[in-house]
């Protein structure tokens, strides 16, 4: 993470002891999906419109909406979340290692009126959370 | 508290809007002239963006003669950090499920 923009990005990352073929069911399956992120109607399938459903919280209704960008089996993964009438970019990547599967996750950008122009938008965003830290330093 | 975070979000999820708000956060007080001169659209629509960046409390105004001028509020952002922190403990905890599962998919 030296790069300054990707440190603007929520990256997770995660060694498994687990081959990089059974993770990705465990992240594309839908009743796999299910028992370890929410209810959902996900497929595997690039410009498939999905809903996954959490427990409504107060304020929000618990319904995340999104639309699947990337399948690279078994290694590459990324779909649209939409929650709170804002988007953002969910990417998986799944690289083998010795005795298993390093797992990354990549939440990043909130772009939303954009479509298809998302990396832009994701720059600006990132560059815009470069500045709020400033603006925020600035404070304390 | 909810209500204001979707303010924040939605204020700054527009480019021109995002850039408005930059540019007042980095320089300082400034009339709705001059955010027009830089901001590549039309004084109406300036004013309509500051409207939406002060409903988010993300800037506030203040009249001196016939001009208006607007300043940054950065205070009105602190929800929308908590809100990217608390998307972090969500994903640590569905890591830690994911992990759960993989163990039983084993047994299976």
């Amino acid at each position: 993470m030296t790069d300054a923009a990707a440190t603007k990005t929520l990256v997770i990352e995660r060694d498994m002891p687990h081959p990089p073929e059974k993770i990705w069911r465990a992240l594309t399956e839908g009743n796999l999906i299910e028992e370890w992120l929410m209810k959902n109607d996900f497929k595997p399938v690039v410009g498939h419109k999905f809903t996954f459903r959490a427990l409504p919280a107060p304020n929000w209704n618990g319904i995340i909406e999104g639309e699947v960008l990337v399948v690279e089996p078994p290694s590459r993964l990324s779909y649209g979340w939409g929650a709170l009438g804002l988007g953002s970019v969910v990417a998986w990547t799944l690289t083998p290692i010795e005795g298993g599967t390093r797992l990354r996750m990549e939440h990043s950008g909130f772009p939303s009126e954009e479509g298809a122009n998302y990396k832009g938008a994701k720059y600006g965003w990132q560059k815009f959370i470069g500045n709020l830290e400033r603006v925020l330093g600035g404070l304390e | 508290m909810q209500a204001q975070t979707d303010h924040v979000f939605r204020a700054l999820s527009d480019p021109t809007r995002r850039a408005i708000y930059e540019r007042l956060a980095r320089d300082g007080e400034q009339t709705v002239h001059a955010l027009t001169g830089r901001a590549g659209v039309s004084q109406p629509a300036v004013s309509k963006h500051l409207t939406v960046l002060k409903r988010a409390k993300l800037v506030r105004h203040r009249r001196e003669g016939r001009e208006t001028h607007y300043s940054a509020q950065p205070q009105a952002l602190a929800p929308m950090v908590e809100w990217l922190e608390l998307y972090g403990a969500f994903w640590r905890d569905r890591f830690d499920r994911l992990e759960e599962l993989l163990k039983r998919m084993d047994d299976k």
